[in-house]
């Protein structure tokens, strides 16, 4: 931390049982929004841990050929089927929109109202292009005849874990579209800067609020390098 | 104690901007990361190189996407432990899982395969 007041305390391994066991604050330089969005993230990691484990442990214990998923997510292009093509391009949109998200909480904190607004647009529009291809490769998939209880490329149990694992943290992404065009409007209008309270929570906020939100997009990236490692290229 | 009224004075000031350069960075780090994972199923290999190629590029980019973009490496380590313990519970989840699904495995091997 660059602020002055922690340079007194101690550092390192040392500063954990001095921070826990230290009055009124636990995590020192940490505003209490941010703290809950940690704590949250840290419990939609173990319901994320607990798809992926099922998946995981699904498919270890069929005793029919897993999808090559290589072929399943390929994707024509001129004429000629491209492997994982779609998922490639999805990816590269979810780090570019987190990228962009990074430069938004890097303007809020310096109070560059345009720019940070800006920039959360543009990842709102990565966010909404996300989950556009994610609506198209689940209706190219349906029409090929992936259900949740068969499939015609083998084990049955393929399509219950891929429209529950990608359905779970599509609906993220969609969630943090909506928050994200929120709060675009928000720093537009500059609400961080004059204290507006918020209409639904009634509180004043300032630009953490713009690092609270980045920490929940960065997350559903994070799921996704996860995802994309074990459900598509393994 | 004045070291926790001076934090006082500062809790609500939040001061982590960093210069850009760091993020752009990581950026095109995690762009070449995500291109080598795509490649390792464009050459399509197989076996131990292809898991462990998939699992040191997905450690890699969840790694810098946490310490940079998430600001976990400019946070105290109190924060730090609170999020990394659990997801150690979470490994050894995952440990027993795999034993747990070599055996269902062989056990329908024996029942459903050789049964027949």
């Amino acid at each position: 931390m660059s602020d002055s007041s922690f340079e007194n305390l101690p550092k390192g391994w040392k500063s954990v049982p001095s921070d826990l066991g230290s009055d009124q604050t636990a995590f020192k330089g940490v505003q209490w929004g941010k703290a809950m969005m940690w704590i949250f993230l840290l419990s939609d990691t173990f319901i994320f841990s607990c798809f992926l484990i099922s998946y995981m442990k699904g498919r270890a214990s069929t005793v029919v050929d897993w999808p090559n998923t290589s072929q399943v997510f390929s994707l024509d292009f001129m004429g000629v089927p491209v492997p994982l093509l779609l998922i490639a391009i999805m990816t590269f949109v979810l780090i570019t929109s987190s990228g962009t998200m990074a430069l938004a909480v890097k303007y809020g904190y310096e109070k560059n109202k345009k720019m940070c607004g800006w920039f959360i647009l543009a990842t709102a529009i990565g966010g909404l292009t996300f989950v556009g291809m994610q609506a198209y490769e689940w209706s190219k998939l349906i029409h090929e005849g992936v259900r949740p209880w068969s499939n015609p490329f083998g084990a049955g149990q393929f399509g219950s874990y891929f429209f529950m694992i990608t359905g779970f943290h599509g609906t993220h992404v969609s969630i943090g579209v909506i928050f994200l065009f929120i709060f675009a409007r928000k720093v537009f209008r500059g609400d961080f800067d004059t204290g507006r309270r918020g209409f639904f929570t009634t509180m004043k906020s300032d630009y953490v609020s713009i690092e609270i939100l980045g920490l929940y997009w960065h997350f559903v990236d994070l799921v996704w390098v996860f995802i994309f490692a074990f459900f598509y290229l393994w | 104690m004045s070291q926790n009224s001076e934090i006082d004075k500062n809790k609500e000031k939040s001061t982590s901007t960093h210069k850009i350069g760091i993020y752009l960075w990581i950026w095109g780090l995690l762009f070449v990361l995500s291109f080598f994972s795509y490649m390792v199923d464009w050459y399509q290999f197989q076996g131990l190189l292809r898991w462990s190629l998939i699992l040191f590029f997905m450690f890699l980019k969840a790694g810098l996407i946490m310490a940079f973009f998430m600001h976990l490496f400019w946070e105290r380590y109190a924060l730090v432990n609170v999020l990394l313990w659990p997801m150690t519970a979470i490994a050894c989840f995952v440990g027993l899982m795999v034993a747990e699904g070599k055996y269902t495995v062989f056990t329908r091997f024996i029942y459903f395969v050789l049964g027949e």
